[in-house]
Order: structure tokens, then sequence, then C-alpha cells
């Protein structure tokens, strides 16, 4: 049961009293060696989990930079195929971190959801957010990813009421990923007071952790989000530094590093000398 | 919602959306409150006469409707084979179809209570009809459009603007249609409170193919009581061109169960289909899932989503309206393809011999019409859908012609 890495990083979390960096990275980013290097130096620079973005063409929820990167990864040659070999070779340093993959649905069916799922466990991948499947199409995509234990991790976001959150949940394992923002990703700023609430209303619904990202960019607002959140995630920022890196002609690697670490910083740190109940 | 029947191809989608294995709803969770708030509205309006009364005084008065079949003689006579009518949709206030749906949808928008419209464009007729019924009812209107498109259809853009809309040029991936569209949702996903996403297209997530067919049905209603009046009798083949096919599925519908009429789409096959710059899902591509719903796209083997080319930026899209591959996949419609050069031809045949200037798109259509018009016969009728007016595209043909104006 692959899902086993990703329980049993939250409960090493809870057990410290912490909640969880998670670093995004757009796999080919900007090529495939260096989105290696990347992803093996983010365990090291502090991140709990890691989401691989695999790159399309028309990333819908996205906001600019994380198209950028998808552009870049696909100038690059980076496919699907291209994503899972990336984590294969990011398995063989490191069989601890959770894998989340993350990406638009279109590549998946292409390659058949029932082959591409085995692919997927095989390389070493623990859970997938797919943006544009909705529990209302998910049928066939769950029941391919159920058949390789892998989890398809489920999003809650601020349209998400009461009396749907229910459905979004149901079945679902891991943990809910919470969509600070009604937007696409790197954007709109998130608000940790409007969090709070959203993010035990989910926890309540699901009974897992909850990840929070979209319009997190800075170690400050992710410490703030990291003081009522059990993980925060970081996406546009650190692809950010990618673009900057290769503007500035600078090692792309140690600019996402470094600001993984400042982020990771931040989410480690935010509960030290608060008293908190609540993993 | 019943299940339809299988060979009721009028009753799909069902009440997932789905027409067969196409259709669908695959928005972000963000959007599908959104969507599904929707299908509840629209299924509101559809029922109640009030909404019915006011759409079809803005039919009457403001669009004016009916538009006429007519009688192409010229046409008919040169082709030597069925007799040939255009249903006139490019006599419609704005100049095409798109307006059928803008009326129908901007009421809805205010049924919902929606204060702020976005829409996409590519050539710019649903930007126009967009902007005009903004206009019409005092909504502020945001319109997406590729910057490619924005170049080559700046009388378009400056009708918009005239209107008081916004045209938002859109320079991420290829800057067309396609990625009008994704900005649209973009806009929509981060404006969920008061926006009202007007798509122009028989395409996206479920309820937009049903809607956008519903209201641009009406075509094929009333052609169905012309023909009747002037033949006695339906039309042995229909044809209309196809980019999203909101026009040739407003066309079909109305026909789906009388069997004896052949439904026949014309896809805009660019430099040719063999050479990997067209536009035509259903002839050179397979299904996938884009936009909001499952359908034929343009795709490469690793799933990404390829450029279309068209010379109509109309038709210059990858995708196409999911009831299109259903229809397509049971056989009850044919759909075959026309060149950039085709249309040209047929384009100039057209202004030349009826004295009408089509636009680019139906000149796609109208390039199969005379092997469609032999095939049919000399005793058989064939109507062919005039979608929209040329005016908008005579910089565009003068240029390919080599004319300087």
């Amino acid at each position: 049961m692959t899902t086993a890495r990703i329980d049993a990083r939250f409960a090493a979390l809870k057990a410290q009293g912490r909640a969880g960096f998670v670093a995004y990275v757009m796999a080919g980013d900007p090529d495939a060696e260096t989105a290696l290097a990347i992803l093996r130096g983010l365990p090291g620079a502090g991140a709990d989990l890691i989401e691989v973005g695999f790159p399309f063409s028309d990333p819908m929820a996205e906001g600019p930079p994380v198209q950028r990167a998808a552009q870049r990864g696909l100038k690059a040659g980076m496919t699907l195929k291209g994503t899972l070999e990336l984590i294969r070779r990011f398995r063989e340093g490191d069989a601890e971190t959770p894998v989340i993959l993350m990406g638009y649905l279109n590549p998946l069916d292409t390659w058949g959801l029932e082959p591409f799922a085995r692919a997927a466990a095989e390389a070493g991948v623990d859970g997938l957010i797919i943006v544009d499947c909705p529990p209302e199409e998910a049928g066939p995509l769950v029941a391919a990813l159920e058949a390789a234990d892998l989890s398809l991790i489920r999003l809650a976001t601020p349209t998400t009421d009461d009396k749907r959150l229910p459905a979004v949940v149901k079945g679902t394992s891991g943990f809910v990923y919470y969509v600070s923002v009604a937007g696409v990703t790197g954007v709109k700023e998130a608000d940790a007071a409007a969090v709070a609430p959203a993010v035990a209303r989910v926890k309540a619904a699901s009974g897992l952790p909850v990840a929070v990202g979209f319009g997190i960019k800075t170690p400050e607002r992710a410490a703030e989000v990291a003081r009522v959140a059990d993980a925060v995630v970081v996406g546009s920022a650190l692809v950010d530094e990618v673009a900057a890196g290769l503007e500035m002609n600078e090692d792309v690697t140690t600019r996402v590093l470094n600001k993984a670490a400042a982020l990771a910083k931040g989410v480690r740190g935010a509960r030290e000398g608060r008293k908190d109940g609540d993993g | 919602m019943n299940k339809p029947l299988p060979n009721d191809y009028s009753a799909w989608p069902d009440a997932n959306g789905r027409f067969g294995e196409f259709g669908g709803r695959y928005v972000a969770e963000t959007l599908m409150p959104l969507v599904l708030d929707l299908d509840a509205a629209y299924a509101a309006a559809k029922a109640d006469e009030g909404f019915k009364a006011e759409l079809g005084s803005l039919r009457t008065h403001y669009i004016g409707r009916p538009s006429a079949l007519y009688f192409a003689e010229r046409l008919t006579e040169v082709y030597g084979g069925a007799k040939i009518y255009l249903k006139r949709e490019e006599l419609n206030h704005t100049g095409s179809h798109k307006i059928n749906n803008a009326v129908g949808q901007i009421l809805l928008a205010r049924r919902m209570g929606k204060t702020r419209i976005i829409a996409e464009t590519g050539a710019g007729q649903h930007g126009v009809a967009t902007a005009t019924v903004c206009a019409r009812f005092g909504l502020p209107c945001v319109v997406y459009m590729g910057a490619t498109d924005v170049e080559r259809q700046k009388p378009n853009v400056f009708r918009m603007n005239l209107l008081g809309a916004e045209v938002r040029p859109v320079t991420s991936g290829t800057a067309t249609l396609k990625d009008a569209m994704n900005e649209a949702m973009r806009d929509w996903v981060t404006n969920v409170a008061d926006t009202y996403y007007l798509i122009g297209t028989a395409a996206g997530p479920h309820p937009y193919p049903a809607m956008v067919r519903d209201f641009q049905a009406v075509i094929g209603q009333e052609t169905k009581e012309q023909i009747l009046a002037a033949e006695g009798r339906l039309p042995d083949a229909v044809v209309a061109c196809i980019g999203g096919g909101s026009n040739a599925i407003g066309m079909f519908h109305p026909f789906l169960t009388d069997d004896g009429v052949r439904l026949i789409g014309v896809e805009a096959a660019g430099h040719g289909i063999e050479t990997g710059a067209h536009a035509a899902s259903l002839t050179g591509g397979r299904p996938g899932v884009l936009h909001g719903n499952r359908t034929y796209l343009l795709q490469s083997d690793d799933g990404q989503i390829l450029d279309a080319h068209s010379i109509s930026a109309g038709l210059d899209y990858p995708g196409i309206g999911p009831e299109h591959s259903f229809l397509h996949d049971v056989g009850r419609a044919e759909y075959i393809s026309a060149t950039d050069q085709e249309a040209l031809a047929a384009f100039q045949q057209c202004a030349e011999l009826e004295g009408i200037i089509p636009a680019l798109e139906p000149a796609h259509a109208l390039a199969r019409l005379p092997e469609i018009a032999r095939e049919v016969g000399k005793h058989g009728v064939v109507v062919l859908l005039m979608s929209g007016r040329g005016d908008k595209d005579v910089n565009a043909v003068a240029e390919h012609l080599g004319r300087r104006i």
C-alpha cells in the first residue's frame, strides 16, 4: 500500500508537533537533469513531501508562473513518461519522501488509466492530484489508481460548500488539498485567518490531514498558514526561482533549493514557542 | 432525467452531461459548484414561460428572426444537382448565428443575478455578439481573444470596443482561440461570485454544450418549417461548417430523428489533413479531455494539445463540441473537410454567383456543396447553413489573393 509513505510522513509530523512543507517542482523545468537535481536536493532543503508537476499544454487552473514552467518543460521535451522516469531516479536515493504527481487528465487518458497507474506505482509515486478531474468524473481514475494502490488526492476549495464537501472527500486517502483562494495558482494571496476555519471544516469532514496551497509565496505567509494547517504547499514561488535563475544566468538548482530552505524554515518554526494541541 | 434510448439521438445528454462517452464536466473543483448552479438555473429558465417569452421577443425584434431560407438559383444551376437553399444566419443582427446564443445566455445571466460577463472569441463574431448583448443590458464585458486573432480580426476588435467591451489579448500558449478559452476559465475561477462565463460554442463543461445547442436549435427548427413551406418536404441533406460546431448542431439537432435527412459537417482542413496543419478534430484527431469536456481533439502522442490551423479564425480550434463527437461515432452525421484554398475559391464563387459574401467559416461548407448537390441529384433538396457574413474577412481574403486594399 503506497499511501503508507504519505500516512507515515503525516504521523511523523504530528509527533514532531509541526506542519509539513510541500514543495512543487515542474518536471523537465528547465530540463530533465536540473529538475532531477532539484528533486534530489529538496528533502535536504526541508521539503517533507514533494509535488511533481507534469507539463500540459493547456493548464487551465495555473497562473503565469506555472504556465511558464510547463512551457519550459514541454520545450525541453518532457512527457508524462519522462516525468515517471525522473521520479524513478529520485526514488533510487530516497525511499521516504512522499511524491505526489500533479497535473491534468488528458496525458493520463492518452496513456490509458490502468497502464499509467501501474507505471506510476512502479516509479515510486504515492498519490495524484488531477486538477480537471472532479469527483463527478473521477470514477474510472479512482478505480485504476486503487488497483495500483495509489491515492487520488482530492481538492477542496472556498466554493466547496458544506453540502458538497462530503462527496468531495468521500473515499479519499492520504490527505486533502485545500485550495486557499478562488483563483489560479500563484496570483491572489492566501488569507491565513480565512484558511483556519476552512481547514477545520475539511478535516472534520475527511478525517485526514489537510495541506493548504495556492497563493503562498513567502516564508512569513507560509509560517502563518503552518499554524493552522497540517502542511503548506508552495509552487509558483519555487518555479519563479527557475525563471529568475535562467534570466540572471545563475545556478537554477541552488536558487530553488535556497528558496525551499527559507520556506521550510518558516514552516518549521511556525509553532515554536506556541502551545499547540492540534497536529 | 430518463436514460435516453440508444437509438434516439435527440435525447442526449444524460443527467451527467454525457453524449454517449463524450461531454461531462471536467473542471477544477472551484468551478464545479458554479457549473452545477448553472445547470439548475438553466433547467429552471427553460421551463419558465416568462423566460421563453422574453427570448422570443428578442429573437423577433432584436436579432431579426426568423432568418430567411433562400433558394440559391444560380449555385443550383452551376452545380447541376439538387436544389440548393441557404439558411441566412448572416442576416442576423451582428452578422452571424452567434447572437442566438448570446441573447439566450445573457437572459440567463441576468436571472442568476450575475453582474459581469466574460467570453472567449476566435474570429471575433462571438465576442461581438457578447459585447452587443452586454451593451443592450448594461453589463460590463471582458472578451479574451488570442493575440494572433486580435491581429487578423482588427475590425471586430474595434467593433467590440465600440460596444463598450474590453478586449484582452491572450499571449499564453499559441495565442489563439483555445488559449483565449483557457484564459476565460482562469478569469471565471478567480471571480466566482459575480461573473458569468458566456461560452460561444457548443463545448465546455455541461450544461454548456446542451444549452448552446438549445439556443442555436432555432436555426434547424425554422429551417424545417421553411423548407416544408417551400418544397413540401424535408431536405435530403443539411450542410454546415464546424469549428466548435454550435451553428452545425443548431441546424442538425431538430433533424436528428428524421432518418432521411443527411447531416453533413465540414471541418477546416487548413493546408491539408496530411500536412498536419489543419483544424479537423474528427477527421484528424482522437478523443481526449480539454476545456471541461471529453471530445475529439488534435493532440500529440503524449496527450499535449496541438495547434490547429485554418484560414478561418472561427474554425481554428483543436477540439469540437462533444455532441458532434457522439454523432460522428454513432454514424448519424457525416464529417468531411475543406482546405483553406477550397474555402477561398468557394468564398469568391458565392460572392460572384449569389451576391452574398460569406464568412470564411461557411465558405468551407460551400466548398463541399458541388459534390453534395450532385450526389443528392436533380430532384433533391440541400440546405446550407450560411452562418455568417464575410465583411470581417475581406482584408484577410484580399491578402491571400495578393490584392492591396
